[in-house]
C-alpha cells in the first residue's frame, strides 16, 4: 500500500511537472540572416532548448534580402521573429519606431552589465542614441570587414622572386592599403599552375549595402569622417574631404586594375567563390566567414592566410556584426528574454565562439587563450579595436542607398569624379536629414 | 435550361421575393449584378489610387508611423521633375521600351511569317520558338547572367568566335555602354514569340481568297505583302505592341536579376526606381507622386496608342 502511495504521489508530481513545463515551453523564432555562424547559432541553441524546455526555430534570410525581408517585417508590426538578430544600423529605426524593446530593466534585474563586452560593440550594436546607456540588444556577433589570401602563392619562391623584381620589394601581408593594391595589381592576369589569375575580390554590390561596405574599408583607413562635429550632421569638408577623395580615387583604381573580369556586382558570395575557386590571390570578406574558408578543403588550412584591413594614414575597418533584440510585436517576450539571458552566460559565449561565431564577450576575448584558438583571433581583435560603422540613424536605409548610387555611379559606372560623387552625396544626406528635422 | 426548369426555379422562389422581382427594372437587375464587381473595382483600383493621390501631396513614411505626416503641397513633385537622376532613369527606361518593341515587332513577324508558311515541322518549331516565354522572368534572368559572364559564359564566346575578341575583354552586364542592350537582348528572346503568336492569329486571320484575287489581278508577291499581309497585321501588331509597351514601361524582375539597375545606374528603369524609393528607402509620400507621374504618362500614351489603333481598325 505504502509503495502504491508513492508511486501515485510520484506519477501525480512527474505528471504536473510535466503539465507546468509544457504550459510555459514556447516556440520562438529566431530572425537572421543566412551565413555560416548562423549554422552555429542552430547548434547553439540546442543546449538552450534542453535547458528551457522551447523549442527553437530560425528564420534565415540570404543577405542580399535579408535588409528588405526583416525590415518589411518590423515596419508590418510582424510577429514572425521573437528574436532578431539585426544589423547594427538598424538600431535607431529599431529604438525609436518601436521595433525593439528596451532592455535595461531586464538586464538590470538578471545582472547583465554591459561592461561585460566589448566597448566597440556594445556601442555599436546596443545603444540608442549612440553612446548612451539605453539597449535595445546584447552583442550577439562581433564582426569587421578583413582580408584572407594565397598563403601558399605569397610563400612560393618563384612568385616571390618576381614581385621583388617587378617592385623591388618583399611579398608579405600587406602593411598599408597602398601595399595591399601594390600586390593585388602583381597577381592581375598572373599565370599560376596554367590558370590566370587575378589581384583580389573586392566588394562591388549595387543593390543593398556591397559597394558601400567595400568603400569604407578604404575611406576609413584615409580618415575619412562623416560629419566634422559628432552629431551636428555637419558633413561639408567631412565626407568631401581630400583625403576622402582621394581613398574614393584608390577603390576606383582597385575595382579597374586589379579585379577578376566580370566583377561589377559582387559582394560575399562572389568574394568567396573567387577565392575558393582559386581566381584570386586576395579577397575581402567579414571575419565571420573565416573558419569556414580555413576548413576548406581545397583552398583552406595550410594554403590560406588572413590579415586585418590595412592602414594607410590611421587603422581602420568597416564595421560587421549584429545584436540580438527582442522583437516588441512578440507574443512571447518572456522566453525571447529568457534566451538572451541564458546567452549572455560567459560559458555559452565560450561556446559560441568554439562553435564559430564570433562572441563579443569580454571573457572570451581576453582569455590568455584566444588570440591563438584561431588563426584569424588576433587579427580579429586588431580589427575590433579600430572599426567604424556607417550611420545609425533611423533613416539609415535612406543613407545607405544614396551611397550605393554615388559610389557604384563613380567606381563601376565611370560616371563623374570622385570629387563630384562625394559632393552629390552630402546632397542627397543633406536632404535625407532636412526632411527628418535634424537639419 | 429547359422552360420545366425555368418553371420549377419560378416556383420555388418565395412569393415576397418573386413580387420584388418583379417590380423591379431590367436596370436595377443589372446594377444588382454588376455591383459586386464595381465594389471590388473600386476597393481594388479606386481607393488605393485616390489614397495614393493623398500620400503624395505629404511627407508620409510607412515605416515610421508615429511620425507627423506633414502636406508638403507639390514638392514632392517638383522635387521628383527637376531631379536629373528621374530623368536618367526615363531616359533608361525609354531606350528598353524602344529597342525591345522594335526588335520583337520585327522578328516576332518575321517568325509568324516564317511559321506560317506550311512546311514539315511546322508544329514543332512553334513549340520550341515559344518556349522561352513560357518561363519564369526570374529564371531568365539568373540564366543569362551566366550566359554573360564574360569569363565562362557562352554569350561572350560566341560572340568571340564571330568577332575574333577575347571572350574575357567585354562584359554585357559590366559595362556603361552594353549593359542597357544587354537586358534590351534578353527580354527581346524572351518576349519575341508573345508579338510572334499574336502575329501568326493575324496572318492566319487573312482568308485566302483575298491572295487568290490578287494573284489574278496579277499582282507581285511584294506587292501583296505591303497591300495585303500588313494593312491586315497591322491592328494585331499594333496590340501587341500596346501589350508589350504596357509590360515593358513596369518591367523589374527580370533586369534586377540582370543587373540590379547597374553599372551605376545605367539600367535602372523607373520601376526599380519607384521600388527603391517606395520599398528600400520608405519615402512613401515621395514613392507616391513617382507612381503618379508614372500613370500618368502610361494612361496619357496609352489612350493615344489606343485611339490611333481603333482608327487603324476602321480603316
Amino acid at each position: 500500500m505504502t509503495y502504491f502511495k508513492l508511486a501515485s504521489a510520484s506519477a501525480m508530481v512527474l505528471a504536473a511537472t510535466t503539465l507546468s513545463t509544457r504550459a510555459n515551453a514556447e516556440d520562438l523564432t529566431l530572425c537572421w540572416a543566412a551565413w555560416d555562424p548562423a549554422n552555429a547559432l542552430v547548434e547553439l541553441s540546442k543546449e538552450f532548448e534542453a535547458e528551457s524546455g522551447h523549442t527553437m526555430n530560425f528564420e534565415f534570410v540570404p543577405w542580399p534580402n535579408f535588409a528588405d525581408r526583416m525590415l518589411n517585417e518590423l515596419n508590418s508590426g510582424g510577429k514572425l521573429c521573437d528574436l532578431l538578430i539585426g544589423d547594427s544600423q538598424w538600431i535607431g529605426g529599431g529604438a525609436e519606431n518601436g521595433h525593439y524593446v528596451k532592455l535595461n530593466d531586464f538586464f538590470d534585474a538578471e545582472g547583465i552589465s554591459m561592461d561585460d563586452f566589448a566597448p566597440a560593440t556594445v556601442y555599436a550594436y546596443s545603444t540608442w542614441p549612440k553612446g548612451t546607456p539605453n539597449y535595445y540588444a546584447l552583442p550577439a556577433m562581433g564582426d569587421a570587414n578583413g582580408w584572407f589570401y594565397r598563403k601558399d602563392w605569397f610563400e612560393d619562391p618563384e612568385i616571390q622572386a618576381a614581385y621583388k623584381d617587378a617592385t623591388g620589394q618583399d611579398l608579405r601581408e600587406p602593411q598599408s592599403q597602398k601595399e595591399l593594391l601594390q600586390i593585388a595589381q602583381f597577381f592581375q592576369g598572373r599565370e599560376i599552375d596554367g590558370k590566370t589569375v587575378y589581384g583580389a575580390a573586392i566588394f562591388t554590390e549595387r543593390g543593398s549595402e556591397g559597394i558601400t561596405m567595400g568603400v569604407t574599408g578604404a575611406l576609413y583607413p584615409w580618415g575619412f569622417k562623416y560629419e566634422n562635429t559628432p552629431g551636428s550632421y555637419d558633413m561639408e569638408g567631412a565626407v568631401n574631404s581630400p583625403e576622402a577623395v582621394e581613398a574614393l580615387e584608390f577603390y576606383k583604381e582597385f575595382y579597374e586594375t586589379a579585379t577578376p573580369p566580370g566583377y561589377t556586382n559582387s559582394y560575399m558570395g562572389e568574394s568567396l567563390d573567387a577565392f575558393k575557386s582559386g581566381q584570386v590571390a586576395m579577397a575581402m570578406n567579414w571575419f565571420a566567414f573565416f573558419p569556414g574558408l580555413y576548413a576548406d578543403p581545397n583552398t583552406g588550412g595550410d594554403k590560406i592566410d588572413f590579415f586585418v584591413n590595412p592602414p594607410q594614414n590611421q587603422p581602420g575597418s568597416t564595421l560587421g556584426g549584429q545584436g540580438i533584440s527582442v522583437v516588441s510585436y512578440s507574443d512571447k517576450q518572456d522566453a525571447a528574454l529568457e534566451y538572451i539571458k541564458w546567452f549572455a552566460q560567459p560559458e555559452v559565449q565560450a561556446k559560441w565562439w568554439e562553435l564559430g561565431g564570433y562572441s563579443a564577450h569580454n571573457s572570451v576575448l581576453e582569455d590568455p587563450g584566444f588570440v591563438d584558438s584561431q588563426p584569424f583571433a588576433g587579427d580579429f581583435l586588431e580589427a575590433m579595436a579600430g572599426v567604424q560603422d556607417f550611420w545609425q540613424e533611423p533613416a539609415y536605409a535612406e543613407l545607405l542607398l544614396a551611397m550605393q548610387k554615388r559610389i557604384h555611379d563613380y567606381v563601376v559606372a565611370d560616371q563623374g569624379t570622385a570629387q563630384e560623387a562625394l559632393d552629390l552625396l552630402i546632397e542627397d544626406w543633406t536632404e535625407v536629414f532636412e526632411d527628418e528635422g535634424k537639419l | 435550361m429547359s422552360d420545366r426548369t425555368i418553371d420549377r426555379v419560378a416556383q420555388a422562389t418565395p412569393v415576397r421575393v418573386a413580387r420584388k422581382i418583379r417590380g423591379l427594372s431590367d436596370r436595377a437587375i443589372a446594377w444588382i449584378f454588376i455591383s459586386p464587381t464595381i465594389f471590388l473595382l473600386l476597393a481594388i483600383n479606386i481607393f488605393p489610387l485616390i489614397w495614393t493621390i493623398q500620400l503624395s501631396f505629404t511627407n508620409y513614411k510607412a515605416n515610421r508611423i508615429g511620425r507627423e505626416v506633414k502636406d508638403v503641397g507639390l514638392r514632392n513633385y517638383e522635387r521628383i521633375l527637376t531631379d536629373t537622376d528621374t530623368w536618367l532613369n526615363m531616359q533608361a527606361t525609354a531606350h528598353f521600351l524602344f529597342w525591345t518593341i522594335f526588335f520583337q515587332v520585327l522578328i516576332g513577324f518575321t517568325l509568324a511569317w516564317l511559321i506560317n508558311k506550311k512546311f514539315k515541322g511546322n508544329d514543332l518549331w512553334t513549340t520550341i520558338i515559344v518556349l522561352p516565354m513560357m518561363l519564369s522572368p526570374a529564371v531568365v534572368g539568373n540564366f543569362w547572367k551566366f550566359l554573360y559572364q564574360p569569363q565562362i559564359g557562352l554569350f561572350n564566346y560566341i560572340v568571340s568566335w564571330f568577332t575574333g575578341k577575347e571572350p574575357s575583354s567585354f562584359e554585357m552586364l559590366g559595362s556603361v555602354t552594353l549593359a542597357p542592350w544587354a537586358i534590351v537582348i534578353v527580354d527581346t528572346w524572351m518576349w519575341t514569340p508573345f508579338v510572334m503568336l499574336i502575329c501568326l492569329a493575324g496572318l492566319r486571320s487573312i482568308p485566302d481568297y483575298i491572295y487568290e484575287a490578287a494573284e489574278i489581278d496579277r499582282a507581285s508577291k511584294l506587292r501583296q505583302f505591303f497591300t495585303i499581309t500588313i494593312p491586315m497585321v497591322l491592328p494585331f501588331l499594333m496590340l501587341a505592341v500596346l501589350f508589350r509597351g504596357i509590360e515593358n514601361f513596369k518591367m523589374f524582375d527580370l533586369v534586377v536579376q540582370l543587373t540590379g539597375g547597374g553599372p551605376g545606374s545605367v539600367t535602372e528603369l523607373t520601376s526599380i526606381n519607384l521600388k527603391r524609393e517606395a520599398f528600400e528607402k520608405w519615402r512613401t509620400g515621395y514613392a507616391s507622386a513617382y507612381a503618379i507621374i508614372l500613370f500618368v504618362t502610361v494612361f496619357g500614351l496609352a489612350s493615344i496608342y489606343v485611339k490611333a489603333l481603333n482608327k487603324v481598325k476602321q480603316r
